[in-house]
């Protein structure tokens, strides 16, 4: 059996469970813990500590493996584990929390810094009425334009299934562009 | 107990805060990444400073400083052989060179500058050798720590963002090619140009903060303000080693690994 592996990163609370819940054929094995930080605690109950993990499996000989990571810092040790051997990884943006995207930022740089594989945006939540708008985030974030920076709701399989398959894109283009 | 331990656990604000909260004389020895700093104190005040092998003399402080010539400077080093801080200071003051307040002045600015240095370590040892004093030939200031404490918290603040912004230093810096980014439109700073003048995705941050003698701080503040005005941006060093090789794909042949992100994408669709 062949497997490999793709990294859902982003800030905390920008809805990385959710995102590998969404598409994932087995319950995604997380490592939620109840939140301690009474601040943290008035965004959610519980957070990723280790990492989450869902699966698809692709035919009898290749599976998909998708880990998500902690967002709060503290856990950021975790990180370069987690995306050692990634195909790509993929950048969560919580679209109504724009004090988190200076963090985003900063993931976005050290994941980049771990490998040169291709990586894409996504901005979730983009179906809250206070969202921020696509391109006031790529200004906010500052993001290159040659960067892919999709519009995306956690929850919704579709939306999930085009930013995966938005990344794989930037995956095959890499590889045939690597052999010019 | 001995006061020592690291700087991960115990911030160098931290440290002063204690020692003028306690009014603690001593030397606190601080070994960071790359050099050794002594910082001294009497009665929770600040009274001398070393970093590394620099020559923190009195004459190299004034010489810095403007108020030596290179010719007096040359002429001291020359002629001045074992004479001590304390009787060149009266030499120089005795012959109308300078005055008691530039001394002091001086001096407290340079013991300032390193101590400020140290805001930038975060990594390291530290140990407090309780009533250790400066060399004895050394010009002693007392310089109250609460201005430098409050200063080391804002550096602080200042540091936690830029790192945030700046992950890391092994990253190298290239010019926007958006139309309307342009350095000659741009009021930048001497510092600022030096920086400029080392972009090029081939030069690491780190290397440009050697290169123009900045620390980690600096290097950042300066890096960090270019890449707001949108004039460079983040990429990965060209030429460097690639990190160590992770497997990716189960397979080595390329057309093998063309195939499996294939599969890959018809499966996603056809969730």
């Amino acid at each position: 059996m062949q497997t490999v592996k793709m990294v859902v990163t982003g800030p905390f609370n920008a809805g990385k469970t959710e995102f590998i819940r969404s598409v994932s054929e087995i319950d995604v094995v997380s490592t939620e813990r109840k939140i301690s930080s009474a601040l943290e605690r008035t965004v959610k109950e519980a957070t990723t500590v280790a990492m989450d993990f869902g699966r698809i499996t692709v035919d009898e000989d290749l599976v998909l493996y998708l880990f998500g990571t902690p967002g709060q810092k503290r856990f950021d040790f975790m990180w370069e584990i987690l995306s050692e051997g990634m195909l790509g990884f993929i950048v969560l943006v919580d679209s109504t929390r724009p004090e988190t995207f200076r963090e985003a930022r900063s993931i976005l740089e050290t994941f980049r810094a771990y490998a040169p594989t291709p990586y894409v945006v996504a901005a979730n939540k983009q179906d809250k009425k206070d969202a921020w708008e696509l391109e006031d985030m790529r200004l906010a974030l500052r993001l290159d334009s040659k960067v892919k920076f999709l519009p995306c709701v956690a929850t919704d399989r579709d939306s999930v299934k085009t930013v995966l398959l938005e990344l794989l894109y930037s995956i095959l283009a890499e590889m045939e562009g690597g052999e010019k | 107990m001995a006061l020592r331990g690291n700087l991960r656990d115990f911030t160098i604000t931290q440290l002063l805060n204690l020692i003028n909260l306690a009014r603690k004389t001593g030397t606190l020895i601080v070994e960071g990444p790359s050099e050794t700093a002594q910082v001294s104190f009497r009665d929770g005040k600040l009274a001398y400073a070393q970093i590394g092998r620099e020559d923190g003399g009195l004459a190299s402080i004034l010489y810095k400083a403007n108020k030596l010539s290179a010719g007096q400077y040359r002429a001291i080093q020359q002629r001045a052989g074992s004479i001590s801080d304390k009787e060149l200071g009266l030499l120089l003051i005795n012959a109308g060179y300078v005055t008691q307040e530039d001394i002091l002045t001086n001096l407290q600015q340079h013991f300032t500058d390193i101590v400020q240095r140290l805001f930038t370590w975060v990594e390291g040892f530290f140990r407090f050798e309780n009533d250790q004093l400066p060399p004895e030939d050394r010009i002693n200031v007392r310089l109250d720590l609460e201005n430098l404490i409050i200063e080391g918290s804002r550096q602080l603040r200042e540091w936690e963002q830029l790192q945030d912004e700046i992950p890391s230093l092994d990253m190298a810096l290239k010019f926007t090619d958006r139309p309307d980014a342009n350095l000659r439109k741009v009021n930048l700073s001497v510092e600022e140009w030096r920086v400029v003048s080392y972009i090029n995705p081939k030069n690491t941050i780190r290397q440009i903060a050697n290169a123009t003698k900045m620390n980690d701080l600096e290097i950042r503040r300066i890096v960090y303000g270019l890449l707001q005005a949108g004039l460079v941006e983040i990429c990965r060093p060209e030429g460097a080693p690639p990190p160590p090789p992770a497997r990716m794909f189960p397979t080595e042949n390329k057309d093998e690994q063309k195939s499996l992100v294939n599969r890959l994408i018809n499966r996603i669709r056809s969730l």
